[in-house]
């Protein structure tokens, strides 16, 4: 089992995760936040991430979420990759606007006007 | 009560994106029956105690979520009237033949306004539960896995609720139990419909996105059973979203968590009895989160974000 350093650019966080967790698993085990935490098993698409530099292998990700584009752009979900060098990453996924945050867009309800909660998508 | 119409929840169809991971956890974690494979390879489950030959589907696809969602009639004369009275109100409907799903008669599929396709259908094959019809011993016996008693509900994220429950209540007759307010006092954030004498068998929650699932639920026959499977989820690292905990709407005891190909499940057990002539409870905005989770008492924007 080896060890790798994950670097999240957006908050400068970082943590130690071995090739054995998802880069995304590493984070929340340590208690760390930076990336948004959905389903953890590559279908919700939240935990999306742009690897800036480094190796990891990959598992299955929905395409309702990552393009094979995406893919071959290091443009993946953190929840199905696994390090296999130290990491750097830039978070892109958020939580979906929801109908209790302001400025959903939604078809019927003319009378919409949430307060904002918090941005709470930060895990 | 009369039950004549529909029935109860009776398949979901599921997309995995790796089938023969997805049948190893459905039957090791789940402690699901498979009951085979059809033509197209789609996988086949039901719970050890539910007597018709299927209760959920796994079909192999690229992108996670639901493809259709199906209740029980009483016999094929509703099941006809149903698709008459769909069609007169302005659904268009489509016959599914016989045999497309594996021991399952002619299904009547159409499109509900949040974008779902829904079935329904009067006959399944009845393969038991393995106890037969005559002096039946009780399942009492310990197994591997979760083992729920039956497929019971699902959750599902769309815009047009409105429209669901007016062609839940008007058409397919169901009723309304609990809703959630918006903050204006008028718009339904959530709803809670049932066809029978349970606190649900079919919600929505208002979203911006069409045709997504949020969960499907498994009942659990006691809040210690629902423990058990957290333990069970634990030891097989299964990915919970919250819980275990209680809904202060149902008042059923829950855990949320998810397939491996992200797909939200649901354990739960408890809750009370809903006959139509009880008064509908509502939440307000102000304590949506006491509703929705009961114990933490504020809203999780998992809950209200997280959807395949």
């Amino acid at each position: 089992m080896q060890k790798f350093t994950i670097r999240i650019e957006n908050t400068g966080e970082h943590y130690a995760c071995t090739d054995k967790r998802s880069v995304l698993e590493g984070m929340v085990a340590l208690g760390r936040r930076g990336i948004p935490v959905g389903c953890r098993q590559g279908g919700c698409g939240v935990c999306k991430v742009q690897v800036l530099e480094g190796q990891y292998v990959r598992r299955v990700m929905s395409r309702a979420h990552i393009s094979p584009e995406d893919e071959q752009n290091g443009c993946v979900l953190s929840c199905r990759i696994y390090p296999a060098s130290d990491l750097r990453v830039s978070v892109i996924g958020a939580m979906k606007k929801n109908v209790c945050r302001p400025l959903a867009s939604l078809p019927p309800p003319p009378t919409m006007n949430q307060p904002r909660q918090g941005d709470s998508s930060w895990q | 009560m009369a039950m004549t119409g529909v029935l109860r929840p009776g398949h979901a169809q599921i997309r995995v994106l790796d089938l023969e991971e997805s049948v190893k956890w459905y039957t090791d974690v789940m402690g699901l029956q498979p009951m085979g494979r059809d033509g197209q390879g789609r996988a086949y489950f039901k719970t050890r105690n539910e007597r018709d030959h299927n209760s959920v589907i796994l079909r192999q696809a690229d992108e996670a979520g639901i493809d259709f969602f199906a209740f029980k009639v009483l016999d094929k004369a509703t099941l006809d009237d149903f698709d008459r009275k769909l069609q007169a109100y302005g659904v268009k409907t489509e016959r599914i033949p016989a045999g497309e799903l594996l021991e399952t008669g002619e299904r009547v599929r159409f499109q509900i306004p949040t974008g779902h396709s829904i079935e329904l259908y009067a006959d399944k094959t009845d393969v038991g539960n393995g106890k037969g019809y005559l002096d039946p011993d009780v399942d009492v016996i310990d197994g591997p896995g979760i083992r729920p008693i039956r497929m019971d509900h699902a959750l599902l994220y769309g815009g047009d609720i409105d429209g669901n429950v007016k062609l839940f209540t008007e058409v397919l007759g169901f009723t309304l139990v609990e809703r959630v307010k918006l903050e204006d006092g008028k718009t339904d954030l959530a709803v809670w419909l049932t066809c029978s004498a349970k606190a649900h068998d079919i919600a929505f929650v208002r979203h911006a996105e069409d045709g997504k699932l949020h969960h499907v639920s498994f009942q659990m026959p006691s809040w210690e059973s629902v423990l058990r499977a957290a333990d069970i989820m634990s030891v097989n690292r299964v990915s919970i979203d919250i819980g275990p905990t209680r809904h202060g709407i149902t008042q059923g005891t829950t855990i949320y968590f998810f397939d491996p190909s992200g797909n939200r499940l649901e354990t739960f057990s408890g809750g009370y009895d809903h006959y139509p002539d009880m008064h509908p409870i509502t939440w307000s905005w102000e304590e949506v989160g006491r509703g929705i989770f009961y114990h933490d008492r504020k809203l999780n924007d998992a809950f209200l974000s997280v959807v395949t």
